[in-house]
């Protein structure tokens, strides 16, 4: 669909050059969380909760400090007082208080000077527990009788007589559903549910903090977001954080996991009271799993009423989301508007709660909520496709969101691409591929609202015409490379010409951190603002020399021009000759834009995924994969491909094996990855992705976010693929081959 | 902790003998060096074998059988064309264990004595009547392999005692063997169900045969129903039923994090009946 205020035909925006982090990163030199170290510096390692639920009574130190080479414990006492709201569960997270809340949640910390020590050390620490009564289930927890973990956790929100470990409810709607429910000719109602996931970032959570004294302190840490590190952990610390200078490091990956604080802040309260020695603290895997933050476990409940022709009358959902001991966590809020944002419907009725259990703080996980949410609802709209016969793709194409629709949650979609996906989808040979037996076919579209976000850059001209751009958003998915094209292709100069440097809280403005699918959208607009206004500062110098007006100067191929005729016959001045000569002409040249930018536009996907089921022992195999995903524009086309396909593959994971395991005793039964089963690379086929384009007007490149949606549909397309190959619906994450092998035993009676 | 690098088995064994505390050898290290770091294990005294000559070596016996040093990694296995064509149901169970990486240090003697149920190459060996020579501070002794576990991280080895070599039997004419495992991914995973067949054929007539079910109990077990089900049968569908009947009624699995009770029972027929057939077709000499 061409469009007139749509530029295309870019000289390096739509190029696949290799990212500028790419040969650090497989030599190895790339500097990683763990990777930092600093002279003098003490190793830190911490105690943890063995229980799900207890008081704590007393701690012992004295043992450890006993111990040669240990130079502090700290303990919830060595914090500050008085904190309030999300500061406090924060703080409560770091480090727990009266009460332990979660296996795995840290009790102590101790430094020493070695790794090995650190370990020693934290195991002679004696915590005694009087252990409590737990839940860890999101529909336990609900249940009469359930303890009630934290008394008074509910907010305004929650209406009288809910369970104490509800802590926040939703609702909101349009439309009269009961009619809708009515005019139907099929109506259906069915409880889905979702276990917790992790994000399974290859890099454990690491940093190393120094705090003198004086309060002033340092961090270098691997994080999705400087800004937050600092912003939390100069609370949970009591201190400024204009004191604080937080410096990222590469990130081996971060899904969303790495947009807060877990053990950060332990580094700098033992820097502290080691007299300002640097800490460093490097998390296990199985402290990731038992004490990071994994997304909610959820059960919900969806109603969707059907005609015979697939036009959908009304839907109704109730979710019910479990985001760990603290309120806040679960993402109803988002998981909500993204039930039935794929569809314009006439009557819809949306409510939730959030549950808190005996979990740990979850986190942000790649679109958060949006796969619960459409693992309940598109799973529902294929269960009424193969009742009614009609083929998925057709009914999406009648009930789905248009341009201009009014969306479930209320605003105007200006100009999406759901259509065009599904359209792509429909399209591609992989539709048309016969099914053998024991195969099905699932299909399922998803939404991501995507995000703009607080964002300060800055961009420096250097002597020799290159150009330097300062970010604030740490490069996850290959932002830097992504905006380096976007610079150059705004300067007029070469991709290689640009360097775009992720830099430290000093340098900058607060930016938010890389999530909502945002940095390459808002870091990418501010860094064409600020290339823009040292293009009007080039022109000027230009002018200047020429001695004509400013404005009878104009920029393009990297060089100022006369605009016109009129303007004078001058030969063009490149960048490198005004940048040779900026000191004489006025001095150095940058440009610095900051804005909560807007204009962010939501990215559709439909996804089309093919299994096959062994029908003996309920093993799904995926056979074909196929991502149809919206990208506005795709700055850099690889790297949009491997977000499509990196969603999808955490997407199968949650669908098929990846589970938070608790037993009786409210302990993770599978902290590790050889029981937390993410899928492996031969578990998984070449995943086929089509890029559609359809620009966002509100980005000067057309650009939308392309990170999170891709997570969202593997998890009803698949069970509704294996719904396919077996006759078997499975209601309830992850499809396990014993859940499958136990439904398709049912099926036989 | 006390590392030692003995250069005899006897040596080993008197050290072995001589310790108090928590003891571990270490052969490739793969579960010991993990169990270490993840803090499951702090042993006193760590008896390194790889110092002992012979260990790396994979030897012809008199009767023409295979004797396997306790250091060989499953990648050398892996590699040894005449131990694949006389078992490959032993080595393709050994070389189903973790990754490349693991498979260059893992040995069949480490799989056996970490005493998990769910070890890879130990029903192989028991099908096979794998045999492991077991060095003591009272000389040597020679044990079944099927002997050895005890249960969960445990073994009958005695105080002083260590495994000093595998045996596997000779070959033999008209026998194969075959190992399959089933785990939700495709590696890098632990067996939730395993099941070993061996078996020897006169004509179409299977005559001899040895089953074994991992995972499915404390121990990896030697099943005897399973065997009688499928002997004196060409491995029609009728045995091939019998068999998973058989197998079915011997797993006396638990349900945790990996697999329910139920669906392990279903899985333990399900694999032996497939074992069986490829083991069978190996026998025939028509697949590998
Ligand atoms: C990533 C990964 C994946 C894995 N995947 C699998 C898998 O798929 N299947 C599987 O079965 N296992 C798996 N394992 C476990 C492990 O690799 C195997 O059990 C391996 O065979 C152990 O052999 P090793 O030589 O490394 O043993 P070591 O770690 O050296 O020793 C293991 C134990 O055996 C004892 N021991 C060793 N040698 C002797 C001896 N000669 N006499 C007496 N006792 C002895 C040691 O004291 C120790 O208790 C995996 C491990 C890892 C790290």
């Amino acid at each position: 669909m061409a469009r007139d205020d749509v530029k295309t035909g870019y000289k390096y925006v739509g190029t696949r050059p290799n990212r500028p982090d790419g040969l650090d990163k497989v030599t190895g030199r790339a500097r990683y969380g763990a990777d930092f170290s600093l002279p003098g510096m003490l190793w830190a390692a911490v105690v943890r909760s063995p229980h799900a639920h207890a008081r704590i009574v007393k701690i012992d130190a004295s043992k450890a400090l006993a111990l040669e080479g240990v130079k502090a414990v700290v303990t919830r006492a060595d914090l500050p007082t008085g904190l309030t709201g999300e500061d406090l569960n924060l703080q409560d997270n770091t480090l727990a208080g009266e009460k332990a809340l979660y296996d795995g949640h840290a009790v102590a910390a101790v430094a020493a000077t070695s790794q090995l020590l650190a370990q020693d050390a934290a195991r002679l620490i004696e915590v005694t527990y009087e252990v409590l009564p737990h839940v860890t289930d999101v529909d336990a927890a609900m249940a009469p009788g359930a303890p009630v973990i934290r008394p008074g956790v509910a907010d305004y929100s929650v209406p009288e007589g809910m369970h104490g470990n509800v802590a926040r409810y939703m609702e909101f709607g349009h439309g009269d559903v009961e009619a809708g429910f009515a005019a139907a000719d099929l109506v259906r109602e069915h409880t889905y549910k979702t276990e917790a996931t992790h994000q399974g970032y290859i890099e454990p959570h690491a940093a190393v903090g120094q705090l003198g004294e004086d309060g002033r302190g340092e961090m270098w840490v691997c994080t999705q977001g400087h800004w937050y590190i600092r912003r939390m952990s100069a609370a949970v610390l009591g201190i400024e954080a204009a004191n604080l200078r937080v410096t990222p490091s590469e990130i081996g990956g971060g899904f969303g996991g790495k947009t807060t604080i877990f053990m950060e802040p332990l580094t700098l309260a033992l820097s502290k009271k080691a007299g300002g020695r640097p800490v460093k603290l490097v998390m296990s895997r199985s402290e990731v799993l038992r004490a990071t933050g994994p997304t909610a476990s959820a059960s919900m409940d969806v109603k969707i009423g059907m005609k015979k022709d697939g036009t959908i009358t009304a839907g109704q959902v109730f979710f019910r989301m479990q985001g760990g001991a603290f309120p806040g966590m679960s993402p109803i809020g988002e998981a909500l508007p993204c039930a039935f944002a794929c569809y314009d419907i006439p009557a819809l009725k949306h409510e939730a709660v959030e549950v808190i259990a005996n979990r740990p703080k979850a986190a942000a996980y790649r679109a958060p909520g949006s796969p619960m949410a459409a693992f309940a609802v598109e799973s529902m709209v294929d269960e009424l496709c193969r009742e009614l016969g009609l083929d998925p793709i057709e009914v999406r194409l009648k009930n789905g969101a248009k341009n201009g629709s009014k969306s479930s949650y209320g605003p105007v979609y200006n100009v999406i691409g759901l259509q065009e996906t599904l359209e792509a989808a429909k399209a591609h040979p992989n539709y048309a591929i016969p099914l053998g037996p024991n195969q099905g076919r699932g299909v399922a579209s998803g939404f991501w609202f995507n995000h703009g976000g607080e964002t300060s850059v800055s961009l420096a001209v250097g002597e020799d015409g290159t150009a330097t751009v300062m970010i604030g958003t740490p490069d996850i998915g290959g932002s830097r490379a992504s905006i380096g094209l976007m610079v150059a292709e705004t300067l007029g100069i070469p991709y290689e010409d640009v360097r775009v440097n992720v830099v430290e809280t000093g340098a900058l403005g607060v930016n938010e951190p890389t999530h909502g699918s945002r940095a390459t959208f808002a870091s990418g607009k501010a860094a064409v603002e600020a290339a823009n206004q040292a293009i009007k500062e080039m022109c000027k110098r230009a002018a200047a020399e020429w001695e004509i007006d400013a404005e009878a100067v104009e920029w393009k191929d990297g060089a100022a021009h006369p605009a016109g005729p009129n303007a004078g016959k001058f030969p063009p001045m490149t960048i490198g000759e005004i940048g040779s000569k900026m000191g004489g002409s006025g001095g150095p040249i940058s440009g610095h834009h900051e804005v909560t930018a807007g204009g962010y536009g939501a990215s559709f996907g439909t996804h089309v995924v093919d299994v096959e089921v062994d029908p003996e022992t309920g093993r799904t195999t995926v056979l074909r994969y196929l991502v149809v995903q919206d990208a506005g524009t795709a700055i850099h086309p690889a790297y949009v491909e491997g977000q499509y396909q990196g969603g999808a593959a955490q997407g199968i994971g949650w669908a098929l094996n990846e589970e938070y395991v608790y037993g009786p005793d409210g302990r993770l039964q599978n902290p590790v990855f050889l029981d937390y089963r993410i899928p492996v690379a031969s578990d998984l086929p070449m995943i086929d992705t089509v890029i559609v384009e359809v620009p966002n007007p509100g980005h000067p490149y057309g650009v939308r976010g392309v990170g999170e949606t891709g997570i969202t549909p593997p998890l009803p397309a698949i069970a509704s693929a294996i719904a396919g190959a077996t006759g078997a619906r499975i209601r309830s994450l992850p499809c396990s081959p014993p859940k499958v092998l136990a439904a398709i035993k049912a099926l036989k009676g | 902790m006390r590392y030692h690098t003995p250069t005899s088995f006897a040596d080993a064994a008197a050290i072995a003998a001589g310790t108090t505390g928590t003891l571990r050898f270490l052969a490739g290290g793969t579960d010991v060096l993990v169990q270490m770091r993840a803090g499951m294990v702090q042993p006193d005294d760590l008896i390194d074998l790889k110092h002992i000559p012979g260990v790396d070596k994979i030897e012809r016996t008199a009767e023409g059988g295979w004797r396997i040093g306790v250091a060989v990694p499953g990648i050398v296995l892996g590699g040894h064309a005449e131990l694949v064509r006389d078992w490959p149901g032993v080595v393709e169970g050994m070389n189903l264990v973790g990754s490349t990486q693991v498979q260059g240090r893992a040995t069949l003697a480490g799989n056996l004595c970490n005493g998990s149920p769910a070890a890879d190459s130990v029903p192989g060996m028991v099908a096979a009547g794998a045999v492991a020579t077991v060095t003591g501070p009272n000389g040597t002794r020679e044990i079944p392999v099927e002997n050895i576990p005890a249960g969960p991280g445990k073994t009958n080895l005695a105080k002083g005692e260590v495994i000093s070599a595998i045996t596997l039997p000779p070959r033999g004419k008209n026998g194969g063997d075959a190992y399959l495992r089933f785990i939700p991914r495709t590696e890098m995973d632990i067996a939730v169900v395993g099941c070993a067949v061996n078996l020897r054929l006169d004509g179409d007539k299977v005559v001899e045969a040895r089953v074994a079910l991992g995972a499915v109990a404390p121990t990896v077990l030697l099943s005897e129903a399973c065997a009688k089900a499928i002997i004196g049968t060409t491995l029609d569908d009728a045995a091939l039923a019998a068999l998973a009947k058989a197998a079915e009624g011997e797993a006396k699995p638990i349900s945790d994090k990996r697999g329910t009770k139920e669906f392990r029972i279903d899985v333990a027929g399900v694999l032996a009946r497939r074992a069986a057939k490829i083991a069978y077709d190996r026998a025939k000499g028509t697949s590998k």
